[in-house]
């Protein structure tokens, strides 16, 4: 009987250490508009808080948060920090909140989050809680009329490969992880409770007249758009810095096994002649030698981010292009006109070689910047293939053109 | 000190207060433009006097952010089994024009019993003080309750209250939708003495701003429903917009047409008039 009691119990407790993977986070509205109000208010400032919730099965639910003072740089601000947050949780737990910490939520700047510290909290987060969870919100992203939230969390293969240390090419060929492997996003889930679900019903506004959020359909997005390639040329030189760290690294390497075979085909002919003068061959190793020590390899980690922050702008850009660019659409269905136009053209020459002249030079100048500013925006909205579509329409004026 | 407050029809504060000494029910009416002063039919002849400068008070007008409602109702839910009632400090700042912005909040633990009132000081203050820390700018402003009216016990946590600031700010939340609908109003307080006695607190109602412009941006769909599955992308938000752009130019439409047709209407029957005559 204790057998097969304590065998259960063994059982159920093995059972418990399988966790059911985080499929989905569950913010409140409440701490949505909690975390939009600091960042807003602190924003171009980066700014962070704490998250406080409850980890159900496999959703993690987000129930309240608090935001982390600005710190300056100072001595004290470890021990200010770490009194603060006590502070606040034991307040909190007084007002019956959940005063678990379940992650963090900070604020970005057009999304360039993805750096070396934010790995760094993930993993001393990771020590103490089980499950944790990292929103970021991008304030001038959520300007443009996007709500940009986002739930973030480590992937376990890149926690382990980072915990061991162990960086490595081979060991990352090995593991198979790429660059896309690093950082998981979470599908974000918004739950109310019914009263405040009843309050905002009743203060919705009863028309959309006295609604004031219309400046979101303000489409200009040049501003956002230049920033965005700034940011995109800032992280493009980054990454050439590191390949050509890792250019230098190759070419050291190259050399040092060059001089390795040299100083190795001296060895054995230095034997050869040794044995054939009858006395003991050196060995053919010699860890003193320093061509023999062995070259650091850069670390990837830090191109990886590099890769993860350029692919993050270049979604942004994309999408920015699909929101902004579709009223060159008529470019698209106008030019091909423009262009049978031309054909028609080009077969009266035949008979008319004066008029037909003047005709096309008045249609050349006139249909020619009408093809540069359709044919550079009614690329978009079409998919991948922009520059084939660009480069026809230009290689048809340039054939009529030169055609005379 | 008793307390009373009461509306007329004509949107007018009148307050009804009993003198204990006499047992002549007074009303005195105060509008903006005009003050009347009743002379009391008592025994004894002094003067009634109102509370220092009320036209300071009759200009204050507040205004509150969705966040502190999402935050009074999160705290009621979450309010310990014995409360009816949960109460706590409003952040903010006064404005230039001297309307008053609700920005954060916080509740504070308290026991309400028959005729007294016990609050949990010292955690208002260290809350204050981590709050000031984050953001020095938001100060308190006043407190909030939930409920519907101001009752006696409200009197005596609004007189702790003025102590921390000059003229703070009330706020009732109505949680139990009594009225059929969630009410959500903001007092001042002036004090009523005779003499050298004070009277009684009277509650005047302020004109509260519920405008819930950062709902809008986040968008009352997603705070509206219990549970919200995606958070919409841009192209759904815009969709969103446009539909309700599209509507707010329907009806921009037809009023329009309907004034046309008025008008016709109204032109029409001036001259069968002229011509009439």
């Amino acid at each position: 009987m204790a057998n097969t009691m304590a065998r259960s119990f063994l059982q159920v407790a093995a059972a418990e250490e399988v966790a059911p993977p985080l499929r989905v986070v569950q913010i409140e509205g409440l701490v949505m508009l909690k975390i939009i109000k600091h960042c807003k208010e602190f924003s171009p400032a980066l700014v962070t808080g704490q998250l406080l919730g409850l980890d159900v099965g496999s959703v993690l639910e987000v129930t309240n948060c608090f935001p982390f003072p600005i710190q300056e740089e100072d001595e004290e601000i470890e021990a200010d920090g770490a009194n603060y947050q006590l502070e606040m949780m034991r307040c909190l737990r007084e007002v019956n909140v959940d005063n678990n910490t379940v992650g963090w939520y900070q604020s970005t700047m057009l999304g360039c989050f993805q750096t070396a510290e934010l790995i760094e909290t993930f993993l001393n987060y990771q020590e103490n809680i089980r499950r944790c969870v990292c929103i970021i919100y991008d304030p001038s992203r959520s300007n443009q009329g996007a709500l940009a939230f986002k739930a973030l969390k480590l992937s376990d293969s890149f926690m382990d490969l980072y915990r061991s240390n162990n960086f490595t090419g081979e060991k990352l060929r090995e593991k198979n992880l790429s660059w896309v492997d690093i950082f998981e996003e979470i599908p974000v889930k918004v739950s109310n409770s019914a009263l405040i679900s009843a309050f905002m019903t009743e203060l919705e506004p009863d028309t959309p007249v006295t609604q004031r959020d219309y400046d979101r359909l303000q489409l200009s997005s040049s501003p956002f758009l230049e920033r965005n390639m700034e940011f995109l040329i800032e992280c493009m030189d980054d990454l050439s810095v590191e390949q050509q760290k890792f250019q230098f690294y190759y070419r050291s390497l190259t050399r040092q096994q060059a001089q390795q075979q040299s100083w190795l085909q001296k060895r054995r002919d230095e034997n050869k002649a040794r044995k054939a003068a009858g006395e003991e061959p050196l060995p053919e190793e010699d860890p003193s030698n320093p061509i023999f020590k062995p070259i650091p390899e850069p670390p990837r980690l830090e191109s990886f981010l590099i890769a993860n922050r350029i692919a993050n702008y270049c979604n942004q850009i994309n999408g920015c292009r699909h929101c902004c660019h579709y009223n060159y659409y008529y470019c698209c269905y106008l030019l091909p006109l423009l262009l049978l136009l031309l054909v028609v053209l080009a077969t009266i020459r035949c008979y008319c070689s004066f008029c037909h002249c003047f005709c096309c030079w008045l249609l050349l100048i006139l249909l020619l910047p009408l093809s540069i500013v359709g044919g550079g925006g009614g690329g978009g909205g079409d998919g991948e293939d922009d520059d084939d579509d660009d480069d026809d329409y230009y290689y048809y004026y340039y054939y009529y053109y030169c055609s005379y | 000190m008793p307390v009373v407050s009461g509306y007329n029809s004509s949107d007018c504060p009148i307050r009804y207060f009993q003198n204990p000494s006499s047992r002549s029910l007074l009303f005195e009416s105060r509008s903006e433009e005009k003050k009347k002063k009743i002379r009391m039919a008592a025994s004894d002849r002094t003067v009634l006097q109102f509370g220092p400068s009320s036209a300071a008070t009759s200009n204050v007008t507040a205004k509150v952010h969705p966040l502190v409602i999402f935050n009074i109702c999160d705290c009621y839910v979450r309010r310990p089994d014995q409360a009816e009632r949960v109460i706590g400090t409003l952040l903010g700042s006064v404005l230039p024009d001297g309307t008053v912005d609700i920005r954060n909040s916080y509740v504070v633990p308290h026991n309400e019993f028959s005729d007294q009132v016990a609050l949990d000081i010292e955690y208002h203050h260290t809350m204050l003080k981590s709050h000031l820390k984050v953001n020095p700018q938001e100060v308190i402003v006043g407190w909030f309750s939930t409920g519907l009216g101001v009752t006696g016990g409200s009197a005596l946590i609004h007189e702790f209250y003025c102590r921390e600031v000059p003229n703070p700010v009330h706020l009732t939340v109505d949680t139990g939708f009594r009225n059929g609908e969630g009410t959500v109003k903001a007092y001042v307080s002036v004090n009523l003495s005779l003499g050298d006695r004070q009277l009684a607190a009277q509650f005047q109602e302020i004109p509260l701003d519920l405008r819930m412009i950062e709902a809008e941006r986040v968008g009352f769909d997603i705070l509206k429903s219990t549970s919200v599955d995606k958070l919409p992308s841009d192209l759904e938000g815009m969709e969103v917009l446009m539909e309700r752009l599209l509507t707010l130019i329907n009806d921009i439409y037809k009023y329009v047409d309907d004034t046309v047709v008025s008008m016709i209407i109204f032109l029409f029957l001036f001259y069968s008039q002229i011509v009439l005559i």
